[in-house]
């Protein structure tokens, strides 16, 4: 059940009063079990948009039995709309690098990497002064463990992890075939952990709260508190932590200018609600979201929306697996042949069908996810569609 | 090995752990589509039209790429999955050039047989065909045409997992993603070995060989000019296949039946020169290993390696250029046969040689690229004029309007037309060192060599690197230096094994005297211009063909092909003598990486 109202928390970015590591240092004296489950009972998800349970998924890392293991954080962010990760790296590195310890300390891996998206490369002297610091308290608190940092090249799709370790490994960003995932075998072969940069200050949130305090925030399904990253038609653009399960009405009347027409949630691969769904939506219920929402106003043409998206998924699918390739070009393609009346209305609904064979049929999440956005548009507002 | 148990279309089977759902449903004879997929590959899992129901997912599943797991449930015939394959298939048509009817892989195509199959409305999506796509024909021996590709990227495994040459890539990405050579360059710039083998596992006509069956059919239909036909030992067990023959079938009298019927002057066998090369090759090798063991000349490199595949000759010439010195420098079957087609043969048939049109019928991309070496001319006119693959020549055949079931058997044309079972198994990896080890043992001892009925099983077989051990005893007088050695030998086939081999001489790790390559998987019945498809059943059917032929020989050891003894009484005067220096011997350049 949502509770119905906007509250704001103030977790992730509370101001790191304790002394540097503090927590890492404090989990560390626990048993590595007990921090685990502590995860798990906190019911945190991944903070990328994919919603996996966190301390599952670093259960199973922890069972892995290899002396090479990798946990990477995943700071491709090049989700359009999304900039939340950029601020963690900058204010709360240390939130984001213990996070990676802990997990590195359950799992017994001893290798780290921070894979930042190209765009960010500015951050690097700041990050690497940060994981110098890191290195002197881990060697204190008996930890081999330490973190490099790789720059990406600049695609979309090495977002998606399996994409991102290829890219890694001095490949071709091309997502691989799951399974294996990457905790059985991932970076060059070993059990990797990639998380979210913000599932990774998420965690030591929860090592520093414990997970009773943690589940008071949020929803049933959606535990603790959530960055998003707000833009469009906004006067309070920026980056904001709120907890889940709001309904959009009470987030577009916080955030919205008043003429709020739709809202994007979960980027362009997430699902746009519009504002007869206002009432009766809710942000982390059947939309789990990495945080990237997007507020249009009346003066929008949703048709330019679409558009804008579509081009951007024909450019940046990696182009290995066909519904991807070519049915992000049909989409983009199709929408403009209605829009000049070269194909009738009804050429809508085969897209529309289209965009679900691609849900059931693509290789990664990057196809999978295509017919949110178009599906949502194209059927809410098919008006702005037409010839 | 451990089993599981799933259900497939109500079906319960027990199938080894890790199957992917595509074999396993292949056990109970459901035949799922696929286009990406290739048993000699590894998974790619991308074009996606082998997507199954999987109980329990919403998602469907790539069966080609997924593991089957114990207690799955998996549908492979409902309305979804039907309706999500059509949906694909149509997708690739509409980025697809579908001028099929004009497509050299027309009828022979796993793109238009999953549209008939599926009944794809073409109209349904609209064209995303790139326009102002370039064929570029700039190799000789290839061709690659961007409008029919499908990015399945089988080329791609192909030149990067079995042969480690990695001349095609994937470049770009979403709609700009294309197969491509190292900076776009064209075919005839980059590191590609004309090997063939893309040519032989693309799916569509993205990839063919250039084609010359029509400068062939002008010389045929020429009166002035003379032309002449000779056919690899491996064509002959494979040609069949392109006329609806069982895998396997010995098609030889046919064969030769059709050529002549076609109207060729002459119907000679490139077996002739093969049993030639291992004259030439032998008594290099035997003159090397003096050279080294006795004379301690430095110059002269150890192990030698066979220089009869023209892919691997590029490849070594690219790969390891400065190791060219262990290649034998014999011309490859397909060359001699020509420079004396030119020569040997003109005078002894009173042609003018200018006149004489010499096509090589080749299981083989490369052999296209070989007999355009500018150094190929030693008789002064071009050694071979036209190389043509199996393919190609099936298609001549059906050209001629010749049943080619109901032709009569008939033999090959004299001179250069006899041949021994030592020639024949040439067309199988293994099979030129074979025939090299009968001929040497021979040679050097005055015995045979010491296996039941000739057969050095040790060199045969499918691993992708053999070696043996042979000891020589009872050497005669001018072989005496050779007393008691352990000859080792090895043989190599698939260019990624030839690296392996390169690798550990260039290391000087190699413990070898003599060396076979061949650059296809298989040998020459794998070769890259063998009737499509070519998988590992299909090379050990026609491998087996091969030796069955070896074994209907009456002579099986080159240096008692009668024709063979008088070529050298008549014009050779013996072997590495002046002429076939002239004639039978090369040179090879270094070239670079890229």
């Amino acid at each position: 059940m949502a509770n119905n109202k906007l509250n704001k928390a103030d977790i992730i970015f509370s101001p790191y009063s304790v002394e540097p590591y503090e927590i890492l240092k404090n989990t560390m004296q626990k048993d590595k079990t007990f921090v685990v489950n502590e995860l798990i009972e906190s019911g945190l998800k991944g903070r990328g948009g994919a919603g996996f349970l966190t301390g599952l998924k670093w259960k199973f890392f922890a069972a892995e039995n290899n002396e090479e293991k990798y946990v990477i954080c995943n700071a491709d962010e090049g989700e359009p709309g999304t900039f939340k990760d950029r601020k963690l790296l900058v204010e709360v590195p240390r939130k984001v690098i213990s996070g990676m310890a802990i997990a590195a300390w359950i799992g017994n891996a001893k290798h780290g990497i921070i894979y930042l998206r190209a765009e960010y490369k500015y951050l690097i002297p700041e990050l690497k002064k940060e994981l110098a610091i890191f290195d002197e308290y881990s060697k204190k608190f008996g930890l081999t463990f330490s973190i490099e940092i790789f720059n990406g090249a600049g695609a979309y799709v090495c977002g998606e992890e399996t994409a991102l370790i290829e890219s890694m490994e001095g490949k071709r960003g091309e997502p691989r075939n799951k399974p294996p995932f990457p905790i059985q075998n991932g970076f060059l072969g070993k059990p990797t952990l990639v998380n979210n940069v913000e599932t990774f200050a998420s965690a030591t949130m929860v090592c520093r709260y414990g997970s009773t305090e943690y589940k008071t925030y949020g929803t049933k399904d959606q535990r603790g508190s959530k960055l998003f990253s707000i833009s469009g038609d906004s006067p309070k653009e920026g980056v904001h932590e709120l907890e889940l399960g709001m309904k959009i009405s009470d987030f577009v009347n916080e955030f919205g200018d008043g003429d709020t027409k739709a809202v994007q949630i979960g980027g362009v691969a997430g699902f746009c609600i519009p504002r007869k769904e206002f009432e009766t939506s809710i942000i982390g219920e059947g939309n789990t979201t990495g945080g990237a929402t997007m507020l249009f106003n009346s003066t929008r043409s949703m048709y330019n929306v679409i558009h804008n998206y579509l081009d951007f998924f024909a450019e940046e699918s990696c182009g290995q697996c066909t519904p991807c390739r070519v049915g992000t070009q049909q989409l983009l393609k199709g929408i403009e042949a209605v829009k000049s009346g070269e194909k009738p209305d009804t050429y809508l609904d085969e897209l529309i069908k289209l965009s679900k064979t691609m849900k059931i049929t693509s290789k990664c999440g990057l196809g999978q996810s295509v017919t949110n956005s178009f599906a949502s548009i194209v059927k809410n507002f098919r008006e702005e569609m037409l010839y | 090995m451990s089993t599981i148990n799933l259900i497939i279309d109500g079906q319960t089977i027990e199938v080894e752990k890790g199957m992917t759902i595509l074999d396993a449903a292949k056990k109970i004879n459901v035949n799922i589509p696929t286009l990406c997929h290739h048993e000699d590959l590894c998974v790619a899992g991308n074009c996606r039209v082998c997507v199954v129901e999987v109980k329990g997912k919403d998602r469907l599943e790539a069966s080609c790429a997924t593991p089957a797991e114990n207690g799955m449930e998996i549908f492979t015939n409902t309305a979804k999955v039907r309706n999500a394959r059509k949906d694909i298939v149509s997708l690739l048509i509409s980025e697809h050039n579908t001028q099929c009817t004009t497509c050299y892989r027309n009828t022979n195509c796993e793109l238009q047989n999953l549209a008939a199959e599926y009944n794809v409305d073409g109209n349904k999506y609209l064209s995303v065909l790139k326009p102002n796509i370039k064929v570029d024909k700039s190799s000789w021996s290839i061709e690659k045409d961007d409008s029919k590709c499908i990015r399945c990227q089988r080329c791609v495994r192909t030149c990067a997992e079995l042969q480690h040459v990695n001349a095609l890539t994937a470049a770009n990405k979403g709609h700009e993603m294309k197969i491509s050579t190292f900076m776009d360059l064209p075919f005839n710039e980059v590191v590609c070995t004309n090997c063939g083998q893309c040519v032989n596992r693309c799916p569509t006509g993205a990839l063919t060989e250039r084609r010359y069956f029509n400068d062939v059919w002008d010389a045929i239909g020429d009166p002035t000019k003379h032309v002449v036909m000779n056919t690899a030992p491996s064509v002959r067990v494979a040609l069949g296949e392109m006329f609806d023959y069982e895998i396997g079938t010995r098609v030889t009298g046919k064969m030769v039946t059709a050529m002549r019927k076609m109207g060729v002057d002459s119907v000679l066998d490139t077996d002739f020169a093969a049993d030639l090369t291992i004259i030439e090759e032998g008594n290099e090798l035997l003159t090397r290993l003096k050279a080294v063991l006795v004379d301690s000349n430095k110059e002269v490199k150890l192990p030698m390696i066979t220089s009869c595949s023209p892919g691997w000759v590029k490849f070594i010439e690219h790969m390891f250029p400065n190791h060219l010195g262990h290649l034998s420098t014999c011309k490859s079957p397909q060359q001699m046969f020509g420079a004396l087609t030119k020569t040997y043969y003109a005078q002894k048939k009173g042609i003018d040689p200018k006149n004489i049109v010499s096509v090589a019928i080749m299981p083989c991309a490369a052999k296209k690229y070989e007999a355009n070496r500018p150094e190929m001319n030693s008789s002064g006119y071009r050694d071979i004029d036209a190389g043509l693959t199996t393919r190609e020549f099936g298609l001549m055949i059906k050209q001629a309007g010749l049943n080619f079931k109901n032709l009569e058997d008939s033999k090959f044309d004299s001179i250069m037309g006899e041949s021994t079972g030592a020639a024949v198994i040439f067309g199988a990896t293994g099979g030129v060192m074979e025939a090299a080890l009968r001929t040497a043992y021979a040679v050097v001892t005055g015995r045979s060599v010491p296996f039941e009925n000739l057969n050095i099983t040790a060199v045969r077989g499918t691993d992708g690197i053999r070696a043996a051990s042979v000891k020589i005893e009872g050497c005669l007088p001018d072989w005496k230096f050779l007393e008691g050695a352990n000859l080792n030998v090895a043989v190599a086939h698939g260019l990624k094994n030839a690296r392996i081999i390169m690798d550990e001489i260039a290391a000087e790790k190699s413990p070898y005297h003599f060396i076979e390559v061949m650059g296809c998987p298989g040998g020459c019945i794998g070769g890259g211009g063998q009737p499509i498809p070519t998988n590992a059943e299909i090379r050990a059917k026609r491998t087996k063909a091969i030796y069955e032929e070896d074994m209907s020989k009456p002579i099986r050891m080159s240096h008692e092909n009668p024709e063979i003894i008088k070529i050298y009484d008549e014009f050779l005067v013996k072997p590495l003598g002046h002429k076939s220096h002239e004639l039978l011997h090369t040179h090879y350049r270094k070239r670079n990486r890229y």
